[in-house]
């Protein structure tokens, strides 16, 4: 028996995204506990009082997201965890949180839909939902952990990505990985990098909340140090009003969706297993991912020569990191737990080029190793 | 090549089959130095029903983290034996109850029938740490984990002021499976 290192532990991927967002920064939780994604409220509930935090059990999921928009205008790193139903019900203010420029995060917890659904069981069906469920032109990022690491590295990323450029950013996570319980050795929090929020360097009588600068990211002033400004989720110009002039309107809103657009390089991050060679291009994501590398390495010992592509970032779409790797492949196979959303996404950015195999699932259960090398090795 | 171990706990909700598999995961992760991961599958039900706790133990990487050719199947009750024997190995062992199990599906796994319930109400005097039997019997008949390492774990997971009696349980069911062994020889 060794003696056990006090970095590594046993955590579920909910633990793991809990401990991400204290290590992030994140000091303020308000919630509405639902399967699968309850431990994160419940370990936050523990931990945030204790090191000067906040945590705010909310009397429904509206509420709950309202809350993280005010503490995160207030300064504060901010964080909500739902699933699909609570997901649905947060998309007129995750649209808000885009337009009024708030930086939050939101924890998905992908489970069977539509409705309430399979509350225990899992499901990646909530793809488009992430990207459209609030409605009007908007930017979004959303990530998708593989892991319990993974989802501690990946909701420290959601933060810096939310103060740089912010945004909402949804993790979009799976019951299968949210309720894994997994070996995760925590990193030297001296290594961990940490973004804030870009802050005004001018007067409070000079400051414009949205002025358009070169950055296409206006500096934002937390409310309670002396700057008093407006926040609307109605159309607005540099000083925060709403606006009815069509040239501000649209000066404005092509900035927001081009602060995202022209960071997409920063923003979109892939893995790549086994691509060099490959004949058969298997894209997946979260927990399939994981049933998707070990179908790669199956068929490459049958001689089929496979390779995966796994999506880190979902949105904005990986279709440059694709298009970098498809043209010499046969076929690509896109197993995913709801009816296809991601292959339809690689049909446009493949523009359909090569046969594109869909393997979906969509009985509570994760789909297995097998049942993606079927779909590699065969010839259809 | 690195190995990988399978095991399934099965039972009805509540029996602590998914503590189980925590502390058989931490053992092999945190005191014995392996990869293991834990899942489990239960329904929107607090109690009862059918559930099952998965633990794979490995040296090397663990992709997919459910079971699918079992070594060990652990039930505590017919109806978690009969939903959950799909997938054991042919060669794999499947520990039930005696007296909960009474229909063995038909199969050519080893089947080990040990009296787990009623040691733990007639040793032990209390009928919740049937499961750390079970962990005590598994351990000695998988010998992929310590005994000193699940010691360690359980003592690091079970509520404060029952560590005693815990492993009081896990040494009563590393006793049933020696006796067992003792009987019938090796698996």
């Amino acid at each position: 028996m060794e003696i056990p290192n006090p970095n590594i532990h046993m955590w579920q991927g909910n633990v793991a995204c809990a401990e991400g967002a204290i290590a992030a920064g994140c000091r303020f939780f308000a919630g509405y506990p639902i399967t699968p994604s309850t431990e994160i409220a419940e370990v936050l509930s523990q931990k945030l009082p204790a090191i000067g935090g906040n945590f705010i059990q909310m009397e429904d999921e509206i509420a709950a997201i309202g809350a993280v928009i005010g503490a995160s205008l207030g300064g504060v790193k901010a964080l909500t965890a739902t699933s699909g139903p609570g997901f649905s019900l947060k998309q007129e203010n995750i649209g808000f949180a885009v337009m009024a420029e708030v930086p939050c995060v939101i924890v998905n917890v992908q489970r069977g839909g539509p409705s309430t659904g399979l509350p225990t069981h899992s499901a990646q069906g909530d793809v488009m939902q992430a990207r459209w469920g609030t409605h009007g032109d908007h930017p979004i990022i959303v990530l998708s952990p593989s892991s319990v690491r993974e989802t501690y590295d990946m909701t420290i990323r959601a933060f810096n990505l939310a103060e740089k450029y912010r945004i909402p950013v949804v993790l979009l996570s799976d019951e299968t990985v949210a309720h894994l319980t997994e070996k995760i050795t925590i990193p030297d929090p001296a290594s961990i990098e940490i973004i804030d929020r870009k802050k005004p360097y001018v007067s409070p009588e000079k400051y414009l909340p949205y002025q358009i600068d070169e950055t296409d990211i206006p500096a934002m002033a937390n409310f309670g140090e002396g700057f008093r400004y407006h926040v609307t989720g109605l159309a607005h110009d540099e000083t925060g009003f709403p606006t009815n002039n069509p040239e501000k309107i649209k000066a404005q809103l092509e900035r927001l969706n081009r602060k995202i657009q022209r960071n997409r390089n920063d923003i979109v991050e892939v893995e790549t297993f086994e691509t060099e060679d490959m004949e058969v291009l298997v894209i997946a994501f979260g927990a399939t991912a994981r049933s998707a590398r070990r179908a790669v390495i199956n068929a490459r010992e049958s001689g089929v020569k496979a390779g995966l592509l796994r999506m880190k970032t979902i949105w904005p779409f990986p279709d440059e990191e694709i298009e970098k790797i498809y043209k010499s492949v046969k076929k690509i196979v896109v197993p995913e737990m709801n009816l296809g959303q991601i292959a339809h996404e690689v049909e446009w950015a493949t523009r359909r080029e090569k046969p594109v195999v869909r393997v979906n699932k969509i009985n509570g259960e994760p789909i297995t190793p097998n049942e993606i090398y079927e779909s590699i090795i065969s010839q259809g | 090549m690195s190995f990988r171990y399978e095991v399934r706990l099965s039972g009805a909700g509540g029996q602590g089959l998914i503590l189980v598999g925590k502390v058989l995961a931490e053992a092999a992760a945190i005191y014995d130095g392996l990869n293991a991961t834990q899942s489990q599958s239960y329904g929107p039900e607090a109690r009862g029903g059918a559930s099952r706790s998965e633990v794979i133990i490995s040296d090397g990487d663990i992709d997919y983290p459910k079971a699918e050719n079992i070594d060990i199947l652990l039930a505590l009750t017919q109806e978690a034996c009969d939903k959950y024997i799909d997938g054991l190995k042919d060669d794999g062992i499947l520990l039930v109850d005696s007296q909960m199990v009474t229909n063995i599906p038909k199969g050519q796994y080893k089947v080990v029938a040990l009296p787990i319930i009623q040691s733990a109400v007639e040793r032990l005097g209390k009928f919740l740490v049937s499961n750390i039997i079970a962990l005590g019997i598994i351990t000695k008949l998988s010998g992929v984990v310590s005994e000193s390492a699940v010691k360690h774990a359980i003592r690091a997971r079970v509520p404060k002021g029952t560590e005693e009696i815990n492993i009081n349980a896990f040494y009563t069911g590393i006793d049933l499976a020696t006796h067992w062994l003792d009987e019938h020889g090796p698996l």
